[in-house]
């Protein structure tokens, strides 16, 4: 499967020439749910240790898995998102290897036939362009428990609260080709799981970790040999680790050796990839169906239904968004990333000037947010009270820039921005008398600037932010110009 | 009803009555079988005894009947396959891995006996993790068969892996025990300890709580001294388990009912392929009488074809190490069981604690089943054989569109000395020829017994039958039961001076 | 196809069972005299066969997404050899 054809090849530069970067991933995400994939135990994260473990997962004697529906519509419901086909027959089949992590010896994933088929992501990239990664397929797994080894020298401390935890293993066609690629795929992937509640993808907690598959090669020649990057664990790191490892590759070749093929682990500290510490020899899982579980068996009507229940997904939104609203491209796509931020949006464009709302979320409720370190979903000002001080520039009762202070107000102390508004006085003033009052008052303080002006026109500015002065920056600036402009004569600059 | 000069020597269905009319009292019937427990140890039947819990049991029992709230096995004293999970009650499959594994909770089956007033006389040895056919792989070292040939003092194998089960209730130790049967390990050792031994179809019991062996092929059964004793137990131990996806919706029907129905009109079909070369002559004798005695009871006899059956063995010698392989490797000295000592690393810690914890079969077919999935030979062994399986389930499916059941001997030779046939496992394994059929189709078949050999050791007869159809199985081996009219005894060797 | 000691050793590795240098050759004789014997399924014509998924003609049951079981940290430790302050202790792994 090649690249979409508008995309511009994003070749590296290497001693001997130019070297393309091939990146396929495989994202594995801990679906919402409340209890784990086989057992009922919960899913919250957390918890004291083992105390949300069945016996079930934790692999006692004689003790047998039973699924969880919901954890099966989340996998439907996610392939439906990724355009993929729904397999209404597949198989669950054990993965045989030892570790500590994993009680029972054996992890239950699937292996030829998995829940979803080939599905899409499309991409959105900076220059507007749109690259399609093709998705290989999806299908549900248990997570494994955790490890601490700083507790007590020489050994290790587990804890099976995250084993049997569902997982949604999510395998991407090895379409990728840079960083910024792989960072966009694992962006608009986490927004569409997001949209469908199918997990929260909060690569920090861990509930979304990708392993990223890089691999070099000449513009045309058939693929390299990849190697593995494990457990990633956030956009940023994603990218550095392919920028490195793409460049070790080529460094590797281009000095006349070969790639092994390997697992590594990338260090943030260092900014390096390294080989993992060998596990254990070659992997044979050994794979063969559970025969605790029989096939599992997804009728049409099911699919049809979790599918009547889809919300709008990003891409079918952003497309509404320049539509109806008429704004670009990548302000809907800057919008649509987040279905809170676009639901945000959208309250505010029921009453407000779609662009201005546009510049009102992006230069003023965005920006305090990332000043804050807060996300849209916990925006002290709600859409409402965004909505209504829009309202009140639009009707002229404030200024843009008292707006602005009206907005600091409401989102350290509350309230609502009509009452902030009357509260302290900011409704701008539009009064004529009162500014033409303001006005001679000015020109009576200033006679030489009001002599200077008629040699250097440019100075009316100056007047103007005199009188905003004088009103203590309540005067309604359009009167203000328009009074000025009388009152001295101008041509109607400023 | 006069008692026996035992209450031990009762009947399952006998000692109901007789707690139910008050002739005798759970807490007196109950002390019995502790006694006759506590005077058997040379058949080294029992892994652990339960005699306080067992009396307590039983004064609850005595307490239900003074107040009429008896369930349908108040105050039965049972013995248990120690394969079983019960809660507070040392479980260790017959293994030194399981170390003094404490189950904090209870199998579905067991919770249904307890449910029913069932009391708990102890824990039965077995081959270790049920892979065995003479009970000679326990840890806890084998069980003697309470029979033992005419004129001789050599000690017997019960059959395996329910050994001691089979032991325990032919001793009568027990009024009836639990039992699992994976390739025969119900039915063939109650056939060389002349009891009645049945496996359900597959699905008919849960599975959740019993140690799991062979996860397609386990199934729990009730072991009796008679088919009535058997349906009794059977009705508790059925039903459907939301925990055991593989448990069936099945309805259960009263198996009491209509046993006594005989089997006018019914068609019982007899393999060919179920002849044996090399076999005692005495089992195709046993055999051939059993089709007479239907025929004299009004059933239609028609022979039947099953092409594939002598590549049953095969196949569950694939089949059942490959799931044994993983569903093993839980026993790694991590969360509970044998942990070697001063482990160098996880991998030390893992493979010492399970060579030291494992015995020798054990880790046979661990590593057969291990090497069966392996990269490169899961196509050739394993698969294959699950092909192949499904050949055997056809040539059942076909079978019984001309028979509703099938009659056949249920082992090709009666109980053998210990230690006779270790040295070759593969010898060990024929033993199960005629059962194993049964559990890779997940039919329901049940042994009877129905005759001696030549030096005086019982023979059993099998019935299989059509999944689901536990009741014509059982209303056909009671026929055979009646027919036969079984009633030697072993001479009681083993019991304490 | 039978089994060599080298192959035993991998086995025995794959299936984490110690195997002392002197049991690894009766062991290849063991399973080889399995494997021999077993491998009289290679005569089966079993074209067009499929494998046997399960003896049980039925859908595979669900559960409902509820919260029923945990809150047993004391039971599950109960039975483990080595453990501190509700975990599972083992040598220490190396990642």
């Amino acid at each position: 499967m090649s690249a979409s054809p508008e995309r511009a090849p994003r070749l590296i530069r290497g001693a001997s020439g130019e070297w393309e970067v091939v990146i396929g991933m495989e994202v594995h995400a801990q679906v919402l749910s409340k209890a784990k994939l086989f057992s009922g135990a919960s899913t919250t994260f957390g918890a004291e240790p083992n105390s949300q473990v069945s016996f079930v997962d934790a692999a006692m004697p004689g003790m047998l898995p039973v699924i969880n529906r919901r954890c099966v519509e989340q996998a439907v419901r996610t392939g439906l998102g990724l355009k993929a086909r729904i397999n209404h027959v597949s198989v669950f089949d054990r993965k045989n290897y030892f570790y500590p992590d994993l009680p029972a010896g054996y992890q239950i994933s699937q292996y030829k036939t998995p829940i979803v088929g080939e599905g899409e992501v499309l991409l959105d990239l900076a220059q507007g362009q749109t690259v399609r990664v093709g998705i290989e397929r999806l299908h549900l797994e248990q997570d494994a428990g955790k490890s601490l080894h700083d507790q007590r020298p020489g050994h290790s401390y587990v804890d099976l609260n995250r084993a049997g935890v569902a997982l949604m293993e999510i395998v991407s066609r090895p379409d990728m080709r840079s960083s910024e690629e792989a960072a966009a795929f694992l962006k608009k992937l986490r927004a569409i799981l997001r949209y469908l509640g199918t997990c929260d993808g909060n690569m920090e907690e861990g509930s979304m970790r990708a392993d990223v598959n890089v691999s070099v090669r000449r513009p045309g020649a058939p693929l390299g040999t990849r190697c593995e990057i494990k457990n990633v664990n956030s956009v940023r790191f994603v990218v550095q680790a392919v920028e490195y490892e793409a460049r070790r590759q080529i460094e590797v070749l281009e000095a006349g050796g070969s790639i092994a093929q390997e697992t590594r682990l990338y260090d943030p500290r260092a900014g390096e990839t390294r080989p993992m510490r060998s596990k254990e020899e070659a992997h044979d899982y050994r794979y063969f169906p559970d025969p605790d579980l029989l096939p599992l068996v997804i009728e049409e009507s099911w699919v049809a239904e979790i599918a009547a229940s889809l919300p709008e997904l990003p891409d079918d939104k952003k497309a509404r968004f320049m539509r109806d609203y008429g704004i670009s491209g990548y302000d809907s796509g800057v919008l649509v990333a987040e279905r809170e931020l676009a639901a945000y949006y959208e309250e505010l464009a029921k009453s407000a000037d779609a662009k201005l709302a546009v510049n009102w979320l992006n230069n003023e409720i965005l920006g305090r947010l990332n000043r804050d370190g807060r996300g849209i979903a916990d925006c002290p000002v709600s859409a409402a009270a965004s909505s209504a001080i829009l309202g009140l520039i639009a009707d002229g009762t404030i200024s843009g820039k008292i707006a602005k202070d009206v907005l600091d107000i409401a989102w350290s102390e509350g309230g609502d921005p009509a009452t902030i508004v009357n509260a302290r006085g900011l409704a701008q003033v539009t009064n004529s008398a009162a500014i033409e009052n303001a006005i001679e008052a000015v020109i009576a303080a200033n006679p030489g600037k009001v002599e200077e002006l008629k040699l250097k026109p440019k100075l009316a500015g100056w007047f103007v932010g005199q009188v905003m002065k004088q009103t203590g920056g309540k005067a309604n600036p359009q009167v203000v110009n328009a009074l000025l402009s009388a009152r001295l004569g101008l041509s109607g600059e400023g | 009803m006069p008692l026996p000069s035992s209450p031990t020597d009762l009947t399952l269905s006998e000692a109901r009555d007789a707690l139910r009319t008050r002739a005798i009292s759970s807490v007196e019937l109950t002390g019995a079988f502790v006694e006759a427990l506590a005077g058997a140890r040379a058949l080294n039947a029992f892994v652990t005894e339960t005699p306080e819990r067992a009396l307590e049991m039983a004064a609850a029992s005595d307490a239900r009947f003074a107040e009429g709230s008896a369930r349908p096995l108040e105050g039965v004293p049972l013995a248990i396959k120690d394969l079983f999970c019960t809660k507070g009650v040392r479980t260790t499959a017959g293994s030194r891995i399981l170390g003094n594994f404490v189950p904090p909770y209870e199998s579905t089956v067991t919770a249904n006996l307890w449910d029913a007033g069932a009391v708990l006389l102890g824990k039965t040895n077995m081959d270790e993790f049920a892979m065995g056919s003479s009970n000679e792989t326990s840890y806890f070292k084998p069980v003697a068969n309470p029979w033992r040939a005419r004129n001789s003092n050599r000690t017997l194998v019960p059959g395996g892996s329910s050994g001691g089960s089979a032991a325990a209730v032919a001793a009568h130790l027990c009024l009836g025990a639990m039992g699992t049967d994976t390739g025969g390990s119900i039915r063939q050792p109650a056939a060389l300890t002349g009891i009645v031994g049945m496996k359900p179809t597959y699905g008919r019991c849960s599975r959740w709580g019993i140690v799991a062996f062979a996860s397609s092929l386990d199934q729990a059964g009730p072991m009796a001294r008679t088919v009535r004793d058997a349906a009794i137990l059977l009705k508790v131990m059925a039903g459907v388990d939301a925990k055991d996806p593989t448990s069936a919706d099945a309805p259960i029907p009263d198996y009491e009912e209509g046993l006594e129905g005989g089997v006018k009109g019914l068609r019982i079909g007899v393999p060919l392929q179920y002849r044996i070369d090399g076999a005692p002559p005495e089992i195709d004798a046993l055999w051939a009488k059993g089709v007479d005695w239907m025929r004299a009871e009004g059933a239609e006899i028609v022979e039947v074809s099953l092409p594939h059956t002598k590549y049953a063995l095969p196949v569950y010698y694939i089949v059942a190490p490959a799931e044994a392989s993983s569903n093993l490797a839980r026993y790694d000295g991590v969360r509970f069981g044998h942990r070697a000592a001063e482990p160098r690393d996880v991998t030390d810690l893992y493979e010492r604690s399970r060579a030291e914890g494992f015995g020798a079969e054990v880790r046979r077919r661990v590593l057969i089943g291990t090497y069966v999935l392996s990269a490169g030979y899961y196509d050739a062994y394993y698969v294959r054989a699950q092909k192949v399986r499904t050949l055997i389930a056809r040539d059942f499916a076909q079978a019984f569109e001309r028979c509703d059941v099938l009659l056949t001997p249920t082992t090709p030779a009666a109980a053998f000395a210990l230690g006779e046939k270790t040295a070759d496992p593969v010898s060990m394994y024929l033993n199960d020829v005629f059962t194993v059929t049964a559990n890779l189709a997940g039919l329901p078949a049940i042994s009877v017994p129905a005759g001696l050999s030549e030096n005086g050791l019982p023979l059993g007869l099998q019935i299989v039958g059509k999944a689901f159809d536990e009741q014509t199985v059982l209303r056909v081996g009671r026929s055979l039961e009646r027919a036969a009219g079984f009633s030697a005894k072993p001479g009681a060797w083993w019991k304490a001076a | 196809m039978s089994v060599d000691n080298k192959t035993v050793r991998h086995i025995a590795r794959l299936a984490r069972i110690a195997l002392a240098e002197e049991q690894v050759e009766p062991m290849a004789n063991e399973l080889n005299n399995i494997l021999d014997w077993v491998r009289q399924l290679e005569e089966v014509d079993v074209a067009g066969v499929p494998p046997l998924t399960s003896v049980v003609e039925q859908r595979l049951k669900m559960r409902d997404d509820l919260v029923t079981e945990g809150d047993q940290a004391d039971a599950l430790m109960a039975n483990a050899p080595e453990a501190e302050d509700h975990f599972f202790v083992v040598p220490r792994v190396v990642e």
